[in-house]
């Protein structure tokens, strides 16, 4: 019951909190960079404005795809928040991921499709860690699944901190964050226009807007699950441990420059190989 | 035992009556009943003997056993005679070799031997009959169609049609009797069929270069049959059995049975295109695309796998098995990596076909209740889908002029109910909830379970690679290009029925997925381990189904209905209005063109395929070194 209660509370206050969370990200970045920033509700402002555009497309099948992503990123997203499967989590985010890129495929656009591919890069990037992080809590906690790992006796962190480590470095890929955002950034830096969301306008972007939202809560919930444990207060650590990757994250996106794709995939599959590998191979000889 | 002759029968009778049909309509006639008696006794045979676990057969029969021997010298004549016809003589001798080993072994030896099962049916039995029965008669009909644009377009390439369909029927009449046989004599004469079956199939067009592919496919084949033989006469001496049932008997009771496992899983290795061996598979390409569906899906890899996974209760933390996970779990990620590189679509399905049996044969490997359980549902996912994926991009070929995915831009536009089929193809073979994520899904379980890490390291990053390669090509035909004309409708009727079959059929495996757990591959599991267990549990399950679901009725509710005014794409302002043309320097139109992105100086055929293949030789000389040599951990 109380699974489906939270499951509830994720869908109505997760694009709240996460438009929140974008606004401050706006607020700390501009404060790092000595300028005053945005109003800590702009994002909301942004998304508004967006709904009230006039509707215009480059096709007809285009709504449809980022429909899909929103879909089911709120799914993946319920699934982890009613204590499902993490697999189920992963997987549901990779075909949510499929869905993104396909809308920019259809657009026939060369920005759009030179981002699409970006995309594809960057999750071809990430997939190994996601993956390798589910079975390092399968090792430790003898179950994918999510309810048993939270109320688990182990605090992950102890038995996990590589496979920490590897999910923060390609949580700068989720987040869009520099030096990893390829193929899409919230600056207007961005040097293919929009990249991914080039030809999206309108409620359509203001559709990929919220499912970041979205997204984001449940990415910074897998941060929170490595400090949990059956401790009554252990959630607070949880929460705060969110708070310094979110700002930590955001240190990095303001102190680096975008680098090539090379860089993406070499380093980010280094690091799942040095990071996550070895601590799942520590973890095997502990069984 | 009757409906078992009709099983065999039919195809077998079918493939003689075609060999000298030579009147086209008369053909198309025919060979859609043939399809549908062959299917219909395939579905049969699986009603009759899905109530019993398990049940066997003796045949007892000096006269068949007489006729099987007379039957491999005759075949071994035809080897030779095509071999010293072609000049290649050595891929001859390496008949001769084998043949004379088995009549040796049957004569001096075969007297002793009491075969108390030589036919065994099993759950695991039923689905191949099922899957050899309806997808195999299926791309036999696609064939139809198919065949008669080839004709038309390969002006040069005489017309051979009644072989053509001859060699189909015999292929899936062997493909019957060798997934019913226990006894191996009988397996190896089947297997030997589906060899040259395959050889003639390739070189159908008899260019140089067709030639040349269908010799390579002989002889690697033919090496795994030699292994074959060896384990037969090995098994035959030394344990006193040809039977596949007491070979598994023996090996459980803790009697070692690895030398003839790994001759066997060796035999399986060269048939299942894994490497060294997969650039058989790849040249197999130059034959007409419904000879690849048949090798890819329900035949020819198939048997190799087929047999890994019968034996693999004897395989597990021994050589034999070692060497299946290690080949296999190698293969599966450099075949993964080279068809990123790849933009001919055939040579993507070629290698995605490598890279999956990799997964298989890994999984058989390991031997384990929830890798076996692995191993057979991605069989079966991977039958039905890959078939479509091969039937569609042929049909592609012929009415957009070329088999390079980079062509199928815009397919959406111009045959959007084939673009269709091909998504749904694709999804199939690789998409969250549908069924090759969810192999993957249990293969990660197995993996972790068993304790073999770089098994696992090789699974995270082979499937980030396939990720790479399908949404790429998944993105390309979902591409609306304005200005495209539909060019479907002489697409063949018979075409027609195979493709949107097999694409029904892929989403219904994919929604009844968990019944098919439950009722097929469970209890045959149950009855080889006499355990039970469940690998991904039952809410997963469910849950997975009805995602397919949704996603099936989504695009019925809303695709393509939005009514928002169309606009054109961002060219940097310059669009000319078309979306196809921007304006250029000196006010010039340039065509806008758009390429997907291989990463050939990463993930070239080339390098992948050797480090590939040195990788796995190494693993089958240790293996065997350290069989020979004794104790040799790895």
């Amino acid at each position: 019951m109380s699974n489906i209660l939270s499951g509830i509370a994720y869908i109505l206050f997760a694009p709240l909190v996460g438009g929140l969370l974008a606004g401050i990200d706006r607020k700390i970045t501009a404060h790092m960079q000595r300028r005053k920033g945005p109003p800590l509700l702009q994002s909301f402002y942004d998304v508004f404005k967006l709904c009230s555009k006039q509707g215009i497309s480059v096709n007809r099948v285009q709504d449809f795809y980022v429909g899909g992503f929103l879909l089911f990123v709120i799914i993946s997203g319920i699934f982890f928040f009613t204590h499902g499967d993490i697999l189920l989590v992963v997987f549901t985010l990779t075909l949510a991921s499929v869905c993104l890129i396909v809308a920019a495929y259809s657009s026939n656009s060369p920005y759009s499709q030179l981002g699409a591919e970006r995309e594809l890069l960057q999750t071809m990037s990430y997939e190994p860690m996601l993956l390798m992080m589910s079975i390092g809590f399968y090792l430790t906690f003898g179950t994918f699944n999510l309810a048993d790992i939270v109320s688990g006796p182990q605090i992950g962190i102890l038995y996990m901190p590589g496979l920490f480590f590897g999910l923060c470095y390609i949580l700068i890929i989720k987040f869009r964050k520099s030096p990893f955002d390829l193929s899409m950034s919230h600056e207007a830096h961005q040097e293919l226009i929009k990249g991914i969301a080039t030809e999206f306008s309108g409620r359509t972007l203001a559709m990929v807007e919220v499912a970041h939202w979205y997204e984001n809560i449940f990415l910074l919930g897998f941060v929170y699950l490595y400090f949990v444990w059956s401790a009554p207060y252990s959630p607070l650590i949880g929460i705060a441990a969110c708070a310094v990757v979110f700002v930590l994250e955001i240190l990095i996106d303001n102190c680096c420059s975008r680098v090539k794709w090379q860089r993406v995939l070499t380093s980010s599959w280094l690091v799942s190989l040095v990071a996550g590998f070895v601590n799942l191979l520590v973890l095997m000889s502990l069984r | 035992m009757a409906l078992l002759g009709l099983l065999i029968g039919i195809p077998a009778l079918a493939s003689l009556v075609l060999l000298v049909m030579r009147d086209d309509r008369k053909r198309g006639i025919f060979v859609k009943i043939a399809a549908a008696a062959t299917a219909a006794t395939a579905i049969a045979t699986a009603i009759t003997f899905f109530g019993s676990a398990s049940t066997s057969f003796r045949i007892g029969s000096e006269v068949f056993t007489k006729t099987i021997l007379v039957l491999e010298v005759v075949l071994c004549a035809v080897i030779l005679w095509l071999t010293f016809s072609a000049k290649r003589i050595l891929i001859g001798l390496l008949s001769i070799v084998q043949t004379a080993l088995i009549v040796w072994f049957e004569l001096t030896a075969g007297d002793k031997l009491h075969v108390q099962k030589d036919i065994v049916i099993d759950r695991f039995v039923i689905i191949m009959i099922v899957i050899v029965g309806v997808i195999g008669s299926t791309i036999t009909v696609y064939a139809l169609g198919y065949m008669k644009d080839f004709q038309k377009k390969a002006g040069s390439v005489p017309d051979r049609r009644p072989f053509f369909f001859f060699v189909m029927y015999l292929f899936l009449a062997a493909m019957f009797g060798l997934v019913l046989s226990n006894n191996l004599l009988n397996m190896y004469f089947c297997w030997e069929i589906t060899s040259l079956s395959s050889f003639l199939l390739i070189g159908y067009t008899r260019t140089p270069e067709a030639q040349h592919n269908s010799f390579r496919a002989l002889w690697m084949n033919l090496l795994g049959g030699a292994a074959f033989a060896l384990a037969i006469v090995i098994l035959g001496i030394y344990y006193g059995t040809v039977e596949i049932t007491q070979m598994i008997s023996i090996g459980k009771a803790g009697a070692s049975v690895v030398l003839p496992a790994c001759l066997l899983v060796f035999a399986g290795l060269t048939k299942a295109a894994q490497m060294p061996f997969s650039s058989w598979l790849l040249g197999a390409m130059v034959a007409p695309t419904p000879t690849s569906a048949l090798l890819h899906s329900s035949t020819m890899v198939k048997a190799g796998v087929f047999l890994i996974i019968r034996i693999s209760p004897v395989l597990g933390e021994n050589q034999a098995g070692i060497m299946a996970m290690f080949v296999g779990g190698m293969t599966f990620l450099f075949a993964s990596f080279a068809a990123i590189s790849q933009s001919n679509g055939k040579k993507v399905l070629a290698y995605s076909t490598i890279s999956n049996l990799g997964l298989i044969v890994c999984c058989a490997g390991i031997g384990t209740f929830e890798a076996v359980w692995t191993a057979i549902m991605l069989v079966m996912f991977h039958a039905v889908a890959k078939s479509l994926m091969f039937l569609t991009v042929g049909t592609a070929e012929h009415h957009v002029g070329s088999r390079n995915i980079e062509s199928f831009d815009g397919l959406f536009s111009e045959m959007p109910q084939l673009a269709i089929c091909m998504a749904v193809g694709i999804c199939g073979m690789f998409l969250a909830p549908f069924g090759m994520l969810i192999s993957k899904w249990a293969a990660m379980k197995a993996f972790i379970d068993s304790g073999h890490a770089l098994l696992l390291l090789v699974l995270v990053f082979g499937s980030s690679a396939t990720f790479f390669f399908w949404t790429k090509w998944l993105g390309k035909i979902t591409a609306i290009v304005p200005g495209k004309r539909n060019i479907e409708g002489s697409v063949h009727k018979e075409e027609w029925f195979a493709i949107k079959g097999l694409a029904v059929l892929t989403i219904v495996v994919c929604i009844l997925f968990p019944v098919l757990s439950a009722q097929l591959v469970v209890p045959y599991l149950h009855e080889v381990f006499h355990t039970e267990m469940q690998v991904i549990s039952n809410d997963n399950l469910m849950i997975m189904s009805f995602m397919v679901v949704l996603l099936v009725v989504l695009p019925l509710l809303a695709f393509g209905k939005s009514h928002k005014k169309l606009v054109n794409t961002n060219l940097s302002g310059e669009n000319m209005g078309d979306d196809l043309t921007f304006r250029g320097a000196m006010d010039v139109p340039v065509p806008v063109s758009l390429r997907n992105w291989y990463m050939t100086d990463w993930f070239g055929e080339k390098k992948m395929t050797a480090i590939g293949s040195a990788v796995c030789i190494a693993a089958i000389i240790i293996e065997f070194a350290a069989l020979f040599g004794g104790e040799l951990h790895v």
